[in-house]
C-alpha cells in the first residue's frame, strides 16, 4: 500500500505533522521503508524535513555535532572523524551506508544499531526541538519518542582512548553477533581511571556494561587486570536470539571479545575495527 | 490517493511520471517507466539486487521513495551500453561467467560501476568491500570479483 509522504523545510513543521496517528519520520528509509515493505500496517504516512542543519557535521576542537540526517558514508569519509570511521563502516554495505542516518541508527533494533553503540560509549547527547538528553536516557524511552531528533553531540577522547569492535560471521559485511565500544582513560601509572563500555545485541537496544566499567577502575589493561571486568560484563544483559546467534552463544562469547578488545588497547589504545 | 509528480534524469533521458505518494523508486522504475534492470529481491535492503546510482552514490531503490528523487540523476544497468556495445563491466561479467541466473547482476554491476568511478584500479579487497552489500546465490562471488578486476584493467588499457 502506498503511503503519503509529507516534506517540510523546517523541523518544527515536521514535528507538528509527526503527531498524526501512524506518522513516522523518514530519514534514509532503511528502517521505515523496509517496515512498510514488510507489511507494517501501523505506518500510515511518512514525514521528513529538509532543514540543512540536519545534514551538517560540525567539528570544533574535539567536540562533534552530527546532524540527524548525516549518513554513515559521510561520517566514514570525513577527515576529522577517522576515529569513528570503523563504527560507521560497520553499518551495512556501501549502499546502506549512503542512506542510513545517525538519527535512524538511534532507533535501529538489535541486531542493528552498531553506530549507536559507539555513540553510547562516547556519552553522546541527543537533541530534539524539545531539548537535550543523554543518549542512555533517550534509548530507554525511544519507543515513546515523538520528537524529531535534530543532532547528536559528543566529545572525542583526546589522544585515542576510543575503540570499537563488531563481531559478525560474514566478512566484510555481516549482521552483528555483537558489538562493543569502549572509551578508556588511564592514569599515569597505567591503571584505568575512567571507563565507559557499550554493548550491542546484548539487549533489544544498545546498553552500558556498568558492572564491567566499575570492575575496570584502578586496574591495569593486562590479562589479570581485566579478569574481574570480563567476569562482570554479562551482568544486566539480556541478549537477543536471532538467526545469527542464540542468546546463550552471545553471552558466552561476550567476555572473550571484550577481553580481546581491552588487551588490544595496551599498545596505543587505537581504534579497532 | 492523489498521484504525485516525479521527475528525474534516467540514464541521460528526462523522465516524468505520476505515482502514488510513497511509491518506491524500484516500483516507479520497473512498473511505471519500464526499466526492469533493477530487481526486487528482498525489499529489505539486504540483497542489493535493486541497486541504482543516484547522483553518483550507490543506493537501494527498494528503500528509496520516488518522490525523494525529484531532480536527481539516476543511472541503472540498462543505461550502461552505448550504441549496442556493452560497457566493459557488462562484457567482463559475460566473459568471466560472472552471471548465472542473472538476478543479482544489475545490482553487482551498479556497485562495481561506482567503485571504478572513484577507484579506477581497485585492489581485490576494495572490490570485495564494494560488493559487500550485494548477494549472489549462484556464482560463489569469485567470478564476479575477477570480472570487476578485469573491467578495471580493461579501462586502464583504454585510458593509456
Amino acid at each position: 500500500m502506498a503511503l503519503a509522504l509529507q516534506t517540510f523545510s523546517t523541523v518544527k513543521d515536521a514535528d507538528a505533522a509527526l503527531k498524526a496517528d501512524g506518522a513516522r519520520y523518514l530519514g534514509g528509509g532503511t528502517l521505515v521503508v523496509r517496515a512498510t515493505n514488510e507489511g507494517d500496517v501501523s505506518l500510515l504516512s511518512f514525514v521528513r524535513s529538509t532543514e540543512p542543519s540536519l545534514s551538517t557535521i560540525a567539528v570544533s576542537g574535539g567536540k562533534i555535532r552530527l546532524g540527524a540526517s548525516v549518513t554513515m558514508a559521510a561520517i566514514a569519509r570525513h577527515p576529522d572523524l577517522s576515529t569513528l570511521s570503523p563504527a560507521a563502516r560497520a553499518v551495512g554495505g556501501p549502499a546502506i551506508r549512503n542512506m542510513a542516518t545517525v538519527g535512524g541508527n538511534l532507533f535501529a533494533p538489535a541486531p542493528y544499531g552498531d553506530f549507536t553503540v559507539a555513540l553510547l560509549a562516547l556519552d553522546a547527547t541527543v537533541s530534539t526541538d524539545g531539548g537535550d538528553q543523554p543518549l542512555e536516557t533517550f534509548l530507554a524511552k525511544r519507543d515513546d519518542s515523538r520528537a524529531i531528533v535534530t543532532s547528536v553531540d559528543f566529545t572525542l577522547p583526546k589522544g585515542g582512548g576510543f575503540c570499537f569492535l563488531k563481531v559478525s560471521r560474514v566478512k566484510p559485511k555481516g549482521v552483528s553477533v555483537l558489538s562493543i565500544a569502549a572509551v578508556l582513560e588511564q592514569a599515569a601509572d597505567g591503571t584505568v581511571s575512567t571507563a565507559r563500555i557499550a554493548l550491542g545485541c546484548m539487549a533489544d537496544r544498545p546498553m552500558r556494561a556498568k558492572a564491567a566499567e566499575k570492575a575496570l577502575l584502578g586496574r591495569r589493561l593486562t590479562k589479570d587486570g581485566i579478569a574481574p571486568a570480563l567476569a562482570a560484563v554479562g551482568e544486566g544483559t539480556s541478549p537477543i536470539t536471532d538467526p545469527i546467534a542464540s542468546a546463550w552463544y552471545r553471552a558466552q562469547v561476550l567476555p572473550v571479545h571484550l577481553g580481546r578488545l581491552l588487551l588490544g588497547q595496551v599498545a596505543g589504545m587505537e581504534t579497532k575495527a | 490517493m492523489a498521484k504525485v509528480p516525479v521527475q528525474f534524469t534516467l540514464n541521460g533521458a528526462e523522465k516524468a511520471e505520476f505515482v502514488d505518494s510513497g511509491t518506491t523508486l524500484l516500483h516507479a522504475l520497473r512498473d511505471k517507466i519500464g526499466d526492469t534492470s533493477p530487481k526486487g529481491g528482498c525489499h529489505q535492503g539486504t540483497c542489493g539486487a535493486c541497486s541504482v546510482i543516484i547522483d553518483g552514490e550507490l543506493r537501494l531503490s527498494c528503500l528509496t521513495l520516488a518522490e525523494t528523487c525529484n531532480g536527481a540523476t539516476i543511472t541503472t544497468t540498462s543505461g550502461l551500453s552505448e550504441g549496442g556495445v556493452l560497457h566493459p563491466l557488462q562484457r567482463a561479467f559475460l566473459d568471466a561467467f560472472a552471471t548465472q541466473c542473472g538476478f543479482c547482476t544489475p545490482g553487482m554491476i551498479m556497485a562495481a560501476r561506482v567503485l571504478l568511478d572513484h577507484t579506477p584500479n581497485p585492489s581485490r579487497d576494495e572490490v570485495v568491500e564494494a560488493l559487500s552489500g550485494n548477494i549472489c546465490r549462484c556464482t560463489g562471488y569469485e567470478p564476479i570479483i575477477q570480472a570487476v578486476l578485469t573491467a578495471a584493467r580493461s579501462n586502464s588499457q583504454h585510458a593509456a
